[in-house]
C-alpha cells in the first residue's frame, strides 16, 4: 500500500478530458465577469467614468461602495482591499477597481476598455533599494512588510581571526507559476437574510482561506458561506492566496445580480495581475578557518514584497530559515526583510523563499571553494550538518542525516569526477561549445514553520459510507500531485483494505473539516498523518462496537461498516494536530525547532554552453533526495521531475521583465517555460530514512525539487566558462555575454 | 457589421451545425457552442497547445482557427479518442505511466501524440520530443509523457 | 478573446478571381487572411484594428508546389508542413527545411503559410532569411495581371512592402542552386521550440575553382525587415575558401544590421551574436 505505485484515481478522467475544471462549469442564466484595473503604479482614485457606446444598463457593476462587510482580504495581514474605493490609494498598476458582469462574454472587454479611472498620480517605489532607502514611504512607517533576525553565536567576533572572509551578492527575479489553467472562479448567491448563501467554486488551493475571506467580505457566519475547491490545472502556490481576492470579486457580482457568475482570467491578465515568486537580493558573507571549516555565516536577505503583505511574512520566514543551508556554523546571523514596492504583490510559489536563499548560499559555496583553492565537494563535506549538530536556530539534529552519502550518490550518478576531468581537457581544445558539471546540496523544511501547524490546529477525518466504503475528509486540494491517491493509500494501509475501498471527499467547506491549506509540503506528512490517526480511531471504534472483529477481511469490513452506518446514521473519526512535545519553537526570537524535520537532497547538473550564442543546454540532471519514506514511487518521481523542470526554467530562461511596475512580457510567447525539446531525461533517485512525523515515515516532497537546480546550473556554468560573475537567476544568454565581456574589459 | 456564419462540421464522427461569427475561435465553438469542454484554453496565442485538436487529420491549435476556415472540416477532439468506455492505447499508456498530473495539458498532449503516432508509428525519443514541442506541460518535466508515447508507439 | 467580434468581418470569396475583384473594387478596405496564425493572436489580444478580412482558403491557385528543371515555385498558401514534406525542398533547399521546422511547432506549421509569413512582414519571421539566401522572387497578382519582384527588394522598411492595395502574393519562385553549393541556417531563440527568433542567419554560397562564386546571407530580427547582409557578403565574394577574411566580414556586418532592444533581447546581444554566427558560418564555408 504505502510504497506501491498505485495508479492514480483521478487519472482516467484526465486522459479522457473528462475532469471538470472551473472554466468547464456552466449554469443557466450565467453571467461572465471581468475586472477593471488601475493602470497607474501609485495614486489616489478620484473618479470612475463609464464611457460612451456601451449599454451600461445591461451590466452588473460593482465598486467598493457595494461591499457589505469589510473591504479587506482576510490574510496574514488584512491590508489588501478587494476593490479600491474613491479617495483611496492605488498601490500598483494592476489593482482591481471595478467589476463588470454581462451574459455576452465578448462585450465585456469592450466595456472594460470603456471605463476610465481618474487617478491623481503619486511617486512610486519600484525596486528593493529605493524601498529600503525610503525614497517614498509607501507602506506603514518604513516600507517593511516583515523583519526577522536569526542569531547564533557572535559573527562579529570572528572576522578578524578568520583565514578567509568571502562576500557575494546574489539576485533572483520574479518567477511565474505558469499553471496551464489560469485563475477561474464561479459564484452562486441565493436567499436573503439568515438564508443568504454565498457559494464559490474555484481553482483554489485553500478552500478555508476563501471561506474566511468571504465571511469577512460579506459579514456572514460560517454556515452561510461555502467554498468548494475544484480540481486545478496546476497551482504551485499561485492559487494559495489570490483565489481569496478573486472569490470575493465573483461573489460580489453574484450577490448584486443574483445570477451565477464566472470570472476566468485570460493568460495576459493572469500573468500581469496575479502573484509570482518574490524577487530577492541576498548578500552573503562567510568566514572560514584555514582548513575551510565555517567560522561564520552572515546573510542579508531581502525580498521584494510588492504592494501588500500577502504571504511575505511566511515566505520571508522560510527563506530566512533556509539561508544557512545544510551546513553547521558556530556563528550565524541572518537578517531577513520583506520590503514593499508599488508592484502587484507576489505570493506563494513552490519553495516559498527557500529557493531564493538556497540559491545564494549554494552558489556562494562554489565561489568560496574556488577562492580558497578547495574542492567544492570537500568544502561542503567538512561543513555538513550531522546528528548532534545545531542549526542556525539552535535546532538539534536528532536524526541520522547523511548529506555526504546523498552528495556522493548524486555525483556518482552523473559521473562527476570523470566528467570534470574530461571537460577541463575539452574546454581547452578550442571547441566553441564549453562543458560544465556541478552540483548543489540543500534541504527543505517539511510542513509549516514551528508554530504554524500549532496555530492551524488542523483537523482531518475519515467517514464510513452507507455502502461500506470509506471516505477521507480533508480540505486538501488536488492540483496534479495525486493527493486523492496518496490519501487513499495511507488510509487503506491503516485499515488493511484494498485502495479501491477508500475515496477522498471533495474539498467542500460544507462537508470537510479545516485540515489547513495545501501548501508547505505538508499534505502527506501532516494531513496524511492526521488521516492515518483518524483511520486507526475509526478501526478501533468499529471493533470496540463489535461491528467487526480484529483481523477482519475487506468484505467483513464492508459489511460491518454498512451495519454501523445503518445503525448509527453517521460513522466518523477525526484527528487534530498536536505539536509533538519534542518540537520547541519561539516565534519571537526565532530560536528552536524550525520544522519537525527536513528532507535532504543533492542535485547534479551537466551543461554545455555555446560560446557563439551563449545558449545553455542542460545535458544531464540527477536529483537525489532523502524523503523519509516514499508513499507512491511513481507520483513522487513525477513531483521531483516537474519541480526540477521548473527550477531549471528559473535558473536559465524564465525572466519576468518589469516595466513601470508591471510585467511587460505577459504572454506565453515572451515568458519562456521549457518545452519537451529543452530538457534532458531528468533522473530521480530516492533514499529512505523513515521519520516519525509522517505516515509510514514519510516526509514532505512537494517543494524540495525547486531548491536545487538553479545554483547547480550556475555552478556548472562557472565550471564551463570560468570564474565569471554568475550571480543572478535567470542566467540568460544576454547576461552570460555581459559577464564574459566585463572580464574581457578588465 | 455583425455577420453570422452557419458552420457545419463533423466533430468526433457526428455532423454538427452552429451559428457563429466567422472569426469566432474554433476553440470557443467547441467549448461554448458544442459544450465539448475537454479541449482547453491555456494561452490564446498558439503557444501552449492545450487547445490542440485534429482538423482534417492534422494537429492544429483551435484557438487560432477562425470558424469560417473550419467549414466542412473533420474534427477530432479528446472526447473522440476513446471507444466508448475503452481507452485508446495512448490514453491507457498515459494513465499507467502517470503522464498526467494536473491533466490540463493532457487533452492537447494526447491529441498531438496521436498525430505523431499517425504519421510516425514507432518514434524514437527525439522524434517524440519534437512532435510534442508545441505542447507545454508545467507539472511533469515531460519524463512520463515521453515514456507513455514511446510505449504506445510500440517501443520497448 | 479581447476583440469585439461584431466589429469585424471575415468574408470567404469562392475563388481567386472573386478575391482579386473585391480587392480591386475596394482597395485598402480588405486585409487578406491566410492561415491565421499571426492574425488570430492579435485578434485575441484585442490589438487588431477593426476591419474587414478576406479569407483566402478557397483560392486554389494559391496552393501547390510546382517544379521545373530550374525553379521550385510555391503557392502563397503553401504551409510550412507542406514545405517540410516536399522531397524537392529537401533535395535543393535545406535552409527552407530548417526554417520551416523551426517555425513555432507542428500545430503552427500545419496552418502557417509562406505567403502569410512574408506579408505579415515581421522582421523576426523564420523563413524570409532562407528565401533571401536562395535569391527568391515573389510573384504578385491583381486584376491587372501579375508581376515579379526580387524578394530582397520586396521589403522596403518596417511592415512596408512593394505590394499595391489591390495585389496579393501569388507565388514564390526559388531558383534551384547549381554546381558546388553550401547551405547554412541558424535561428537563435530563447528555447528550442515555440520561440520567436532573437537573431536568424541563413546563407547560401556557390563555390567554383575553390572560391566563393556566389554568396547571399539573409538576416532576421536585426533590421526593420528581413535583410541581406550585403556589406559582409561583398567582403567574402570572390575570395578563395582557404583565405576568407572572416573578421573583416564581421566588421562589415555592422553596417548591414540595426538591432534593437526589445522584450526578448538586447541590441548588443543581437549584434554580438549575429557577428558570431556569421563567423561560424564562414568557418564552416571555409571547411566545406
Amino acid at each position: 500500500m504505502i510504497g506501491e505505485p498505485v495508479t492514480r484515481k483521478e487519472g482516467r478522467a484526465k486522459v479522457l478530458g473528462a475532469t471538470c475544471y472551473t472554466d468547464d462549469l456552466s449554469a443557466d442564466g450565467m453571467l461572465w465577469g471581468i475586472t477593471v484595473r488601475s493602470h497607474m503604479t501609485r495614486g489616489i482614485l478620484k473618479a470612475i467614468t463609464f464611457g460612451q457606446g456601451i449599454p451600461w444598463n445591461e451590466f452588473v457593476i460593482v465598486t467598493a461602495a457595494d461591499i457589505p462587510g469589510k473591504n479587506r482580504v482576510a490574510s496574514i495581514i488584512h491590508d489588501q482591499p478587494f476593490l479600491v474605493g474613491l479617495g483611496e490609494e492605488i498601490t500598483h498598476a494592476e489593482q482591481p477597481v471595478v467589476l463588470l458582469a454581462h451574459a455576452d462574454k465578448i462585450l465585456l472587454e469592450k466595456a472594460r476598455r470603456a471605463v476610465s479611472l481618474d487617478v491623481e498620480e503619486l511617486p512610486a517605489i519600484l525596486d528593493i533599494q529605493s524601498s529600503i532607502d525610503l525614497e517614498q514611504v509607501i507602506y506603514g512607517s518604513n516600507n517593511l512588510l516583515k523583519d526577522i533576525w536569526i542569531k547564533k553565536g557572535d559573527c562579529d567576533a570572528v572576522w578578524d581571526q578568520a583565514a578567509y572572509v568571502i562576500e557575494g551578492t546574489y539576485r533572483t527575479g520574479a518567477q511565474e507559476q505558469m499553471y496551464l489553467e489560469t485563475n477561474t472562479a464561479f459564484a452562486v448567491v441565493e436567499g436573503q437574510g439568515p438564508d443568504l448563501q454565498v457559494t464559490v467554486k474555484g481553482s483554489m488551493q485553500c478552500p478555508y482561506y476563501v471561506h474566511g475571506a468571504l465571511k469577512q467580505l460579506f459579514a456572514l457566519p460560517d454556515d452561510q458561506v461555502r467554498a468548494i475547491a475544484m480540481e486545478m490545472g496546476g497551482a504551485f502556490g499561485g492559487k494559495e492566496d489570490y483565489p481569496s481576492l478573486m472569490a470575493g470579486h465573483v461573489a460580489l457580482l453574484a450577490h448584486k445580480s443574483r445570477r451565477p457568475v464566472k470570472i476566468t482570467y485570460d493568460r495576459e491578465e493572469d500573468l500581469v495581475a496575479t502573484t509570482k515568486r518574490h524577487p530577492s537580493r541576498t548578500h552573503v558573507k562567510m568566514a572560514f578557518d584555514k582548513d575551510g571549516k565555517f567560522l561564520a555565516i552572515d546573510t542579508d536577505y531581502v525580498l521584494d514584497g510588492g504592494a501588500y503583505a500577502t504571504m511575505s511574512p511566511v515566505v520571508l520566514s522560510r527563506g530566512a530559515l533556509h539561508a544557512a543551508g545544510v551546513y553547521c556554523s558556530p556563528n550565524v546571523r541572518i537578517h531577513a526583510r520583506a520590503v514593499a514596492t508599488n508592484t502587484p504583490p507576489p505570493g506563494a510559489f513552490r519553495g516559498f523563499g527557500a529557493p531564493q536563499s538556497l540559491f545564494a548560499i549554494e552558489r556562494h559555496m562554489d565561489v568560496c571553494a574556488r577562492t580558497m583553492g578547495m574542492d567544492p565537494v570537500e568544502l561542503r563535506r567538512k561543513n555538513f550538518l550531522k546528528i548532534g549538530d545545531t542549526t542556525a536556530t539552535g535546532m538539534l539534529i536528532k536524526e541520522k542525516v547523511d548529506l555526504s552519502g546523498i552528495m556522493d550518490k548524486a555525483l556518482a550518478e552523473i559521473g562527476y569526477v570523470e566528467k570534470k576531468k574530461a571537460f577541463a581537457a575539452h574546454n581547452a581544445s578550442g571547441d566553441p561549445i564549453k562543458k560544465g558539471v556541478a552540483f548543489s546540496v540543500f534541504m527543505h523544511g517539511c510542513g509549516f514553520t514551528g508554530s504554524g501547524e500549532t496555530y492551524y490546529a488542523s483537523v482531518a477525518g475519515v467517514e464510513g459510507l452507507a455502502d461500506g466504503t470509506v471516505s477521507v475528509l480533508a480540505a486538501s486540494t488536488e492540483m496534479g500531485q495525486g493527493k486523492n491517491t496518496v490519501f487513499s493509500q495511507i488510509v487503506a494501509e491503516a485499515l488493511n483494505l484494498p485502495v479501491d475501498m477508500v475515496n477522498v471527499a471533495p474539498a467542500d467547506t460544507k462537508y470537510v473539516p479545516n485540515s489547513g491549506p495545501t501548501v508547505a509540503s505538508r499534505s502527506t506528512m501532516v494531513v496524511g498523518k492526521l488521516i492515518e490517526e483518524a483511520a486507526y480511531s475509526l478501526k478501533q471504534a468499529l471493533i470496540q462496537n463489535k461491528f467487526v472483529k480484529a483481523g477482519y477481511s475487506p468484505e467483513q469490513f464492508r459489511e460491518g461498516m454498512k451495519k454501523a452506518v445503518a445503525t448509527l446514521g453517521t460513522f466518523r473519526a477525526y484527528s487534530q494536530y498536536h505539536k509533538p512535545p519534542q518540537v520547541v519553537w519561539d516565534d519571537a526570537t526565532y530560536v528552536g525547532d524550525a520544522y519537525p524535520t527536513f528532507a535532504w537532497a543533492c542535485d547534479a547538473a551537466e551543461i554545455s554552453v555555446d560560446t557563439v550564442t551563449y545558449e545553455v543546454k542542460v545535458e544531464d540532471f540527477v536529483a537525489v533526495q532523502e524523503v523519509g519514506r516514499v508513499v507512491n514511487p511513481v507520483l513522487a518521481a513525477g513531483q521531483i521531475e516537474g519541480g526540477v523542470a521548473q527550477g531549471i526554467g528559473w535558473g536559465l530562461w524564465e525572466d519576468t521583465v518589469m516595466k513601470n511596475g508591471r510585467m511587460a512580457n505577459n504572454q506565453m510567447t515572451n515568458y519562456m517555460i521549457p518545452t519537451s525539446a529543452d530538457l534532458p531525461r531528468l533522473r530521480v533517485v530516492f533514499l529512505e530514512n523513515p521519520h516519525p512525523s509522517g505516515p509510514g515515515g514519510a516526509k514532505g516532497i512537494g517543494e524540495l525539487p525547486m531548491d536545487g537546480p538553479a545554483p547547480a546550473l550556475l555552478n556548472a556554468l562557472e565550471n564551463a566558462l570560468g570564474p565569471l560573475r554568475f550571480d543572478e537567476a535567470p542566467m540568460t544568454p544576454e547576461r552570460i555575454l555581459a559577464r564574459i565581456e566585463e572580464v574581457a574589459r578588465g | 457589421m455583425a455577420s453570422t456564419l452557419s458552420l457545419t462540421l463533423k466533430v468526433n464522427g457526428t455532423p454538427r451545425t452552429v451559428n457563429v461569427h466567422p472569426l469566432a475561435r474554433l476553440l470557443d465553438v467547441l467549448r461554448e457552442d458544442l459544450r465539448l469542454t475537454g479541449t482547453k484554453e491555456g494561452c490564446g496565442e498558439g503557444e501552449c497547445g492545450a487547445c490542440s485538436i485534429l482538423m482534417n487529420g492534422r494537429v492544429v491549435n483551435s484557438c487560432l482557427i477562425p470558424a469560417a476556415q473550419a467549414q466542412d472540416a473533420v474534427i477530432v477532439t479528446i472526447e473522440g479518442l476513446a471507444d466508448g468506455e475503452k481507452l485508446s492505447s495512448l490514453q491507457d499508456a498515459f494513465l499507467t505511466h502517470n503522464a498526467a498530473q494536473c491533466g490540463f495539458c493532457t487533452p492537447g498532449m494526447i491529441i498531438s501524440a496521436q498525430d505523431l503516432l499517425n504519421r510516425c508509428p514507432n518514434p524514437d525519443e527525439s522524434q517524440v520530443r519534437e512532435g510534442l514541442a508545441g505542447n507545454l506541460c508545467r507539472c511533469t518535466g515531460y519524463v512520463k509523457i515521453l515514456d507513455a508515447v514511446k510505449v504506445a508507439g510500440g517501443a520497448k | 478573446m479581447r476583440s469585439y467580434l461584431p466589429d469585424f468581418d471575415l468574408t470567404t470569396p469562392g475563388s481567386l478571381a472573386e478575391t482579386l475583384d473585391l480587392l480591386a473594387k475596394q482597395p485598402g478596405v480588405f486585409r487578406p487572411f491566410a492561415g491565421g496564425t499571426d492574425l488570430m493572436v492579435v485578434l485575441n489580444a484585442g490589438n487588431l484594428p477593426v476591419g474587414r478580412f478576406l479569407d483566402l482558403s478557397r483560392c486554389a491557385e494559391l496552393r501547390g508546389i510546382q517544379e521545373t528543371d530550374t525553379v521550385l515555385s510555391f503557392g502563397a498558401l503553401t504551409t510550412f508542413t507542406e514545405v517540410r514534406e516536399c522531397k524537392a525542398v529537401h533535395q535543393h533547399f535545406p535552409n527552407l527545411v530548417k526554417s520551416a521546422r523551426l517555425t513555432g511547432a507542428l500545430a503552427i506549421q500545419n496552418r502557417g503559410t509562406l505567403g502569410g509569413n512574408i506579408a505579415n512582414a515581421s522582421p523576426a519571421a523564420d523563413t524570409p532569411p532562407s528565401l533571401l539566401a536562395y535569391g527568391a522572387e515573389v510573384e504578385l497578382i491583381s486584376v491587372r495581371g501579375t508581376r515579379r519582384v526580387a524578394y530582397d527588394a520586396f521589403h522596403r522598411g518596417y511592415k512596408q512592402m512593394d505590394l499595391a492595395p489591390d495585389e496579393l502574393l501569388y507565388r514564390i519562385h526559388v531558383p534551384k542552386p547549381t554546381g558546388r553549393t553550401f547551405h547554412f541556417y541558424r535561428k537563435v531563440g530563447t528555447r528550442q521550440a515555440q520561440a520567436i527568433s532573437k537573431i536568424c542567419l541563413a546563407a547560401f554560397a556557390r563555390i567554383a575553382d575553390g572560391a566563393v562564386a556566389e554568396l547571399r546571407v539573409g538576416l532576421g530580427s536585426v533590421a526593420p525587415a528581413p535583410a541581406r547582409a550585403r556589406n559582409a557578403e561583398a567582403v567574402i565574394l570572390g575570395r578563395p575558401l582557404g583565405a576568407l577574411p572572416i573578421a573583416e566580414a564581421q566588421k562589415a556586418l555592422l553596417v548591414d544590421i540595426s538591432p534593437i532592444d526589445d522584450i526578448r533581447s538586447s541590441a548588443h546581444y543581437r549584434q554580438v551574436v549575429t557577428q558570431n554566427v556569421l563567423g561560424q558560418m564562414l568557418m564552416e564555408l571555409a571547411k566545406s
